[in-house]
């Protein structure tokens, strides 16, 4: 025998290091082919950058846009998952013994029902509306953690996830701050709003959008200058939900009060 | 019934706790061979002579639950067939994406680490058994059977260098699933800088604690004498770790109090309602308090063997059972609270279920089982078994 225990060693490290990497260059290559890089057909993704607007003064709490989404985008109605909602808020005149203000805040199946009258209007100081959906984040915590890669951003800057990629592991739906990604049970694989870009890519807007009945919902292109989005943008006082998290969303809201988290 | 378990608003989405059981099992798994290998290190690198009855015991503790340690994340995944890509395309930002290469490298410093300190039992065993055997003990020693003084001089000095290698890993390892949780700045009970740190302590003290169990356990199955002083050395390190990881987890929770941030109320909630007997009672109370007392008794206490195993025995089936609450509240309760920071949500655990608990008993008894296998095939007796001196 003249092979010694050390070259031995040695080779087999060599051969497990570079098998190893081998597979992994091999396989990247075929697996490349991910919807991230590939727009749909005819719609040209880097003319366009979108961006949501809700004018919470608007919303009326109908939430025809929740059940409009859930048709669209197939979402069960008998689970408790939802790509958009919308949220009640109470402001009660009682002030509790820290001297905070009491809020109650509620969504019963997402809103889309619309809401139940349950507490007297004399007891009531203040209340609003505010609908909630995926920011679309600029810098989306929930594509940061994706071990995959298979939640990714397009370049019109919409989050999206691949479903032929998803492993499945949820560390997206623990990363994103909003609450905007649901656990798809049948697919096994994290789900989420896509502001409807099966719509979008074709000049269309989003199911939710089109659904409101008040226009508290506008969705359209910051690269346009004569979108509504855009205008709004320019000209109006704008809030974002938890900015300081630093995820730079993307839908911007307009009359929001403090306690909307 | 969901109504109940609910209290204030939660976002509509988060009605279901995405992460059960079985991610409370990843980390604890994970921090007992962390634990356990710098266990053995302190014979190897620190060369800590009491230690070495246990030495190799402790190494193959180390794989039996390093082999096992994928196996709660994989059984989790919604698609176990695609985990796999973890390895071949991950994505560098996440902080997931990098544990399968820092498995593999790690259990690659285990096996070789198991293979240099038994080498000479393995030659030993090739060389005088037939049939079967001899082509088993033959092929584990990769079919070199020099066993000269100089070549086990040379294994034992790689031996220590890979040991070198193997500390900052096996505190990666474990650092790294801390940061996992940590690096999760939407949620105010996880994102914290000092969680990996706080993780890995804990590693230690739970791995330190299961092999002083192990060790009892298979010198009493076997009726031999246990050696006292490498016990109380034991102790005495579980003890030293005990401190390192209250002092951290008390100034995780006192700070998070004393800033006062936005979440306080929340935190306070949780910590109240939800995970107040997990956190104060078993966690900190019988995890890690009592424990201490106890330990520090036993360095106090002279002669009395008896007494101070009991003792020792006790401490450790607290701080495991301690450091399992700790995964607990870290895993389970950064989910019951919700991310609008108005609300709370309660887990209740299913038996039979994909992450129910039989599962996750089934993947916790495996490591067992396979440290049976391991120990028979590679017996660490020879030196557990030496006399004391
Ligand atoms: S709102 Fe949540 S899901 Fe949507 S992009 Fe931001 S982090 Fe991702
Ligand atoms: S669940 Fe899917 S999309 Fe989410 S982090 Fe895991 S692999 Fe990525």
């Amino acid at each position: 025998m003249d092979i010694t225990r050390r070259d031995f060693t040695k080779i087999g490290c060599k051969i497990i290091i570079s098998a190893a990497s081998g597979t992994a260059i091999v396989e990247s290559m075929f697996t490349k082919g991910i919807a991230a890089e590939n727009p749909p057909e005819g719609y040209d993704w880097e003319k366009h950058f979108w961006g949501y607007v809700v004018d919470t003064r608007k919303c009326i709490g109908c939430g025809m846009c929740a059940s409009a989404c859930k048709m669209e985008n197939e979402v069960p109605f008998d689970e408790e998952v939802y790509r958009t909602w919308i949220e009640r808020y109470r402001v009660k005149k009682t002030i509790n013994e820290t001297r905070e203000e009491e809020v109650e805040i509620d969504s019963p199946d997402g809103g889309i029902e619309g809401f139940e009258d349950d507490i007297p209007a004399e007891e009531i100081k203040k209340a609003f509306y505010v609908p909630k959906i995926c920011n679309h984040c600029d810098n989306a915590p929930c594509v940061q953690v994706c071990p995959v890669g298979a939640t990714y951003t397009t370049k019109d800057g919409v989050v999206l996830v691949d479903y032929e990629y998803c492993i499945g592991c949820r560390y997206c739906i623990q990363g994103c701050p909003y609450g905007a990604r649901y656990f798809n049970t049948e697919k096994g694989t994290a789900d989420k709003c896509t502001w409807c870009y099966h719509r979008i890519t074709k000049g269309l807007l989003p199911a939710c959008v089109q659904a409101c009945p008040t226009g508290a919902r506008k969705f359209g292109d910051l690269k346009d200058n004569t979108s509504e989005v855009k205008k709004i943008m320019d000209e109006e006082r704008i809030t974002l939900l938890k900015p300081d998290l630093g995820t730079k969303p993307k839908v911007f809201y307009i009359g929001l009060d403090r306690e909307v988290r | 019934m969901l109504e109940n378990l609910i209290w204030g608003y939660v976002y509509p989405n988060e009605s279901e706790i995405q992460w059960s059981i079985l991610i409370v099992l990843y980390p604890y798994i994970t921090g007992l061979v962390a634990g356990a290998f710098i266990a053995s290190s302190l014979y190897h690198v620190f060369g800590k002579k009491e230690i070495k009855p246990v030495a190799r015991f402790a190494l193959l503790t180390a794989l039996s639950f390093l082999l096992v340690a994928m196996l709660p994340l994989l059984v989790h995944l919604g698609r176990p067939e695609r985990g796999i890509e973890i390895m071949f395309t991950p994505h560098l930002t996440s902080a997931m994406s990098g544990f399968g290469y820092i498995f593999s490298f790690y259990l690659t410093i285990v096996v070789l680490e198991i293979w240099l300190s038994f080498r000479e039992d393995i030659v030993n065993k090739a060389l005088s058994s037939h049939g079967w055997k001899e082509l088993l003990y033959s092929s584990l020693a990769l079919f070199s059977f020099d066993i000269s003084e100089k070549a086990l001089h040379d294994d034992e000095k790689f031996a220590r260098k890979l040991a070198i290698i193997g500390i900052p890993s096996a505190a990666f390892l474990h650092g790294y699933v801390g940061f996992i949780f940590g690096g999760i700045k939407a949620n105010p009970w996880w994102s914290t800088p000092l969680m990996p740190i706080i993780f890995l302590m804990s590693a230690i003290v739970s791995g330190i604690a299961l092999l002083i169990l192990l060790y009892i356990a298979a010198m009493k199955i076997r009726k031999h004498v246990i050696d006292h002083k490498c016990l109380q050395s034991l102790a005495h390190y579980l003890w030293i770790f005990l401190i390192l990881d209250v002092t951290l987890e008390l100034l995780e929770i006192v700070s998070m109090k004393y800033a006062s941030r936005e979440d306080i109320d929340i935190i306070n909630r949780l910590l109240s309602d939800k995970i107040g007997f997990t956190f104060y009672g078993v966690q900190l109370t019988l995890g890690i308090f009592i424990p201490f007392v106890l330990l520090l008794m036993v360095s106090l206490i002279k002669n009395r063997e008896t007494l101070k195993l009991y003792m020792i025995s006790i401490s450790s089936i607290f701080v495991v059972i301690g450091v399992f609450a700790m995964r607990w509240n870290v895993v389970i309760g950064g989910q019951e609270i919700s991310k609008s920071l108005s609300g709370t949500l309660t887990y209740v655990p299913v038996f039979y279920s994909q992450e129910g608990i039989l599962p996750a008993l089934i993947i916790f008894i495996l490591p067992f089982i396979i440290l049976l296998v391991v120990t028979s095939i590679l017996p660490p007796w020879k030196d557990m078994e030496e006399e004391p001196s």
